[in-house]
Parts: C-alpha cells; sequence; structure tokens
C-alpha cells in the first residue's frame, strides 16, 4: 500500500513536469504563430531592421540572433579553456586536499544570482572596458561575453571533470608504461577518452550562455543592430524579449512579434539538448 | 525511528502553525483592491496602499509590477481592479476593453518629467529640442557639432517598449526612428548608471531618478524641476495613470481620492514624481 502510494505520488510528480512542458511549448507557439503569418518567416529571421513600436513597425530578428550568437561564441572562448583547464587541473593534477577545496568554490560560482554578475558587469568591468580600448561604451558584445563565460566556467568544468575521472585508470597505466609523461597522457590519452563528455559540456555551456537573460539586459547595451565587432552593442534575443513583453500590448504584433523569438530560442535550445543527449549517449554506451 | 517520527511531527505543526497565525489577519480584512501594471507607477502605488491599509485596517490591497500592457489587459479581464499605467491606453486595448463591456477611465495621479542627462564632465548645459532629435535620429553624432570636444556622442535610449520611451518618441522624436546605434537600456536606473560610468554619453531618465552624479540639461531654455513640470513649462513630461473600470465608486474611489489627497500627493513626491495637486 505504501509502495502504491510512493509509486504514483513520484508518477505524478513526472508527469507533472511533462504537462509543464507541453503547456510552455503550446503557448509560445500559439501565440508566436501569428507574426509568421504576417509578415513571412523569411522576413522575420532575416530582416536587419528591429523597430516594434514605430509606425510602420519593422520585425526583423536578424540584428537580435546575430547579438545572441556574438556573445555565446564570446562567452565560450572565454570559457572553454578555463572550464577545461580547471576540470583537467582539479582531476589529475591538483593535491587532493587542494582539490576538496577548489571544486566546490568552482562549483559555487554557478551559485551566484546573475543579477549580481549584471551589476558587476555594469559597474565594474564595463568602465574598466571602455577605457582599456578607449572606445565609446563599455557596454557591448565584449564585456557580455566575459561576464557570460565567467557564469559557463562551473557548468563546463564540473561535467568535463566528472569526463575525466571516469576514464579507466587502465588506459593511464598502459601510457604510462608505453613511457609517456604525466603531460603527454593528459593531452593524447585521457582528453580524447574523456572527448564526449568534455563535449557534452560544452554544449550545455552554449545552451547555458544562449538563454541568459539578466546579465545581457544589463551589459550588452542592447542596440538592435548587427554587431560590425565585438566592442559594439548588441541586442541579444533574451533581452529583447524580457526588456519589451511587459509593457507591449496583448495580442498585437510586437507581442506575437516577441513570441516568435521566443519559438527561434527554444528550437536552438532544444536542437542543442538533443545533441547533448545524443553525445552523452555515445559515451555511456562505448 | 520515533525519533525521526517527532521530528516530522514538530516540523509538520510548526508550519500549520505558521500558516494559520499568518493567514489570519488575511481573514480579517473583508475588503479587497488588486492593483497591477506600469513598474514606474509602482513605487506610488505600493506606498499609498501601505499607509491606505493602515487607516483602514479592513481592507486589503495587492499590488504587481508587470507592466503597463500587463495591467491594463489585467482590468480587462476583470483580474484587476485597478491598473497602473505610464501611458494612455491605446486604441486597441480599448477596443478589446468595449467587447468585454470595460469602460477603461483614466484617473491621473502624478506626473513625470523626463530630464535629457549628461555626464558631469560634459561642458554643455542646455540643448533645443531640435538639437536633441537631431542627436536621437542620427542626424548628429559628434559633440563637436553641438559644441563640445571632437568626441562621438554615446546616445543611450530607454527600451522600443517602455513608457519613457514612448513618451520620448512622441515629443522628441516626432514619429523618426531613434538611431540604429542607441544603446537600448532597460530601466531608468540602467541609464543613469550608464551615463554616469561614461564620459560621452546622453541619455533620458525620470525627474525621480536625478542624482549629483549626472547633469540635467536645460531644454529650450527650461531646467526640469517639479515646479516646471508642474506648471507645464518643463515640455517633456507624462502623466501617469490608475484605470478603474468606469469612474471609480465606492472603495476604489475611497483608495483614489486618498492617492490625489494631500497625504497622497505628498507621497508622490516622496517616491520622486511629480504631483498633480
Amino acid at each position: 500500500m505504501k509502495e502504491k502510494l510512493f509509486k504514483y505520488t513520484t508518477m505524478f510528480a513526472a508527469f507533472c513536469s511533462i504537462i509543464f512542458l507541453f503547456g510552455i511549448t503550446l503557448t509560445i507557439f500559439k501565440d508566436g504563430y501569428p507574426i509568421f503569418r504576417e509578415v513571412g518567416l523569411f522576413k522575420f529571421l532575416l530582416g536587419k531592421s528591429w523597430h516594434p513600436t514605430h509606425y510602420p513597425p519593422d520585425f526583423g530578428i536578424l540584428p537580435l540572433l546575430a547579438g545572441s550568437i556574438v556573445v555565446t561564441i564570446g562567452a565560450l572562448i572565454v570559457s572553454i579553456p578555463l572550464g577545461v583547464g580547471s576540470a583537467v587541473y582539479v582531476a589529475e593534477l591538483a593535491k587532493p586536499r587542494t582539490r576538496e577545496i577548489l571544486k566546490p568554490l568552482i562549483e559555487l560560482l554557478a551559485g551566484v544570482p546573475s543579477v549580481i554578475y549584471g551589476l558587476f558587469g555594469m559597474a565594474f568591468l564595463s568602465p574598466f572596458i571602455r577605457e582599456l580600448f578607449d572606445i565609446p561604451t563599455g557596454l557591448n558584445a565584449l564585456t557580455a561575453s566575459i561576464i557570460l563565460g565567467i557564469m559557463v566556467v562551473p557548468i563546463i568544468s564540473s561535467i568535463s571533470e566528472d569526463a575525466i575521472t571516469s576514464v579507466s585508470k587502465d588506459i593511464r597505466e598502459a601510457s604510462y608504461a608505453l613511457g609517456a609523461n604525466k603531460w603527454e597522457t593528459i593531452i593524447s590519452v585521457v582528453l580524447p577518452a574523456a572527448k564526449s563528455g568534455v563535449i557534452a559540456s560544452i554544449v550545455l555551456g552554449f545552451g547555458r550562455a544562449i538563454g541568459e537573460t539578466m546579465v545581457v539586459l544589463m551589459v550588452a547595451g542592447g542596440a538592435a543592430i548587427i554587431p560590425k565587432s565585438i566592442l559594439g552593442p548588441v541586442r541579444p534575443m533574451t533581452s529583447a524579449i524580457a526588456a519589451e513583453m511587459g509593457e507591449t500590448i496583448m495580442g498585437s504584433s510586437h507581442f506575437h512579434a516577441l513570441f516568435g523569438i521566443s519559438i527561434v530560442l527554444f528550437i536552438i535550445t532544444f536542437i542543442l539538448n538533443i545533441f547533448t543527449e545524443w553525445v552523452m549517449k555515445g559515451r555511456r554506451s562505448k | 525511528m520515533v525519533k525521526m517520527l517527532k521530528f516530522f511531527l514538530l516540523v509538520f505543526t510548526s508550519f500549520a502553525a505558521t500558516i494559520f497565525l499568518s493567514s489570519a489577519p488575511l481573514y480579517a480584512a473583508s475588503k479587497k483592491i488588486t492593483i497591477t501594471g506600469s513598474t514606474t507607477v509602482l513605487p506610488i502605488a505600493q506606498r499609498a496602499a501601505e499607509v491606505y491599509m493602515d487607516i483602514h485596517e479592513d481592507v486589503n490591497v495587492s499590488i504587481r509590477g508587470g507592466g503597463s500592457g500587463v495591467g491594463i489587459a489585467a482590468l480587462i479581464d476583470g483580474r484587476a481592479d485597478i491598473a497602473d499605467a505610464s501611458r494612455p491606453i491605446k486604441t486597441k486595448e480599448l477596443k478589446t476593453a468595449r467587447e468585454r463591456g470595460i469602460d477603461p477611465f483614466a484617473n491621473v495621479v502624478a506626473k513625470d518629467g523626463i530630464a535629457v542627462v549628461v555626464h558631469s564632465d560634459n561642458p554643455g548645459n542646455a540643448l533645443s529640442l531640435e538639437t536633441l532629435k537631431r542627436i536621437y535620429t542620427g542626424e548628429i553624432n559628434n559633440w563637436k557639432e553641438v559644441g563640445g570636444p571632437s568626441k562621438p556622442i554615446v546616445v543611450i535610449s530607454r527600451d522600443f517598449a517602455s513608457g519613457t520611451f514612448e513618451v520620448f518618441k512622441k515629443l522628441v522624436l516626432g514619429g523618426a526612428k531613434v538611431k540604429d546605434g542607441a544603446l537600448m537600456l532597460a530601466s531608468n536606473k540602467a541609464v543613469a548608471t550608464t551615463v554616469t560610468t561614461t564620459p560621452d554619453a546622453i541619455g533620458y531618465i525620470g525627474l525621480g531618478y536625478l542624482s549629483d552624479d549626472v547633469k540635467a540639461l536645460e531644454m529650450d531654455g527650461v531646467i526640469p524641476t517639479n515646479e516646471t513640470v508642474k506648471d507645464g513649462s518643463y515640455k517633456l513630461a507624462r502623466p501617469l495613470y490608475m484605470y478603474t473600470n468606469g469612474k471609480p465608486k465606492g472603495l476604489l474611489k475611497s483608495f483614489i481620492d486618498f492617492v490625489l489627497s494631500k497625504e497622497g500627493q505628498r507621497i508622490v513626491k516622496e517616491v520622486g514624481y511629480v504631483p498633480v495637486r
């Protein structure tokens, strides 16, 4: 009896998530679909001008899409070396004591609320970047990339570290037996063996960075232009949705366009998740 | 095992007790007002509600933000008694409201002046509305063209959908598009902080966000202050609304009247806006 109760309670919890997922998917497609009919899919995706409240409005999200991609790739350029590097150090090189301190500290980075990252970027990093490069404003794609990069480090680091730790001892010992030193073993034996886990961590990091809202809203500058350089301001998709949704008229074209953006974002993260799942599966079945 | 059970029992009873105790005042308040909408008007509504509930202990006022659009939609759906808005209701919203038998009534509770600000090191002190327009549309891109040093102007605007932007668009841009390279920031606070840290910036913020860190410019020869906004000589200003369904009656009338009373208007001033009475 007790067991059955337990089973059904947990089953209910599991199905709840599925219901939520379907509900969310249904809502964004229902409210986003009208914009594709109104302006056309290609004009929406590839239009270069985003002036949603102007009359007549322009609903081209290419600048927003470009903004998201630029800051996300920038974030990965910052976070991959730091994340994978710290994973290698913690898993392979650090003394047990150092490791015990370092590991939770890196993971603590993931627990810092994003608005605090945003404040740090706005009040400290952006003036610093502005002076460093002698540019008119420090609210730009570079500043956003650096902050997002720091946020993604714990994701890449902890998943990569798991993957590196789970590489079996036999392979390492075989490598040492062949006369390889520690450095050579890590680079040419351990990392390739942990490849799928490291790739999965990077894809997850990509998903985290492209979906982050608060930081880009605060430090990316918010100009809806296709950036000519990393030092120019951008307006990623998430920040456009967050900034414009509250004040827009419910049921207007602008409202539907914001849902249209969320469909694009949803599809991107959906594909990324399937890809991660696929990579991880490859690793498990090996 | 017994110890664990005892522990759970303790946790359980304390939870139950908290819920019971915290819900007690809720039952005491028999009358309820729900307010939703603009984050600009939110501080007024919040502070006014606190003081109002101190005087009328049997009334419970619950307040949510969300934005003008969210507030008006809630009023139309009947989920809110009062919709805070930092812009007048749109034709489309009015049409939907009429279809549902709701008759939105605008109560102007305060005014908000919009100050054009620059970095405190900027040598300029005044601009004309015409020049301001040319800066924001991208016709003028360098401080040199308005008598300053040869530095590119960093144009900072509020977001496309914000009420502040809407007013700025109407009063300054006159229907023209803001230039593509302008930084679009999400809040008054963000604009103020960015202007403070960016020497070549120009931005606009609500009067309540003015501080010594930034310099407010004279517009067509008038300095933005509470007095110049109130008497209408300073042109960059907008009314703030609390929309009700029809002319406020009964409980709602009592609340709106309170906001418009001497005490309410003192609160308006206290949270950084310009009183209307």
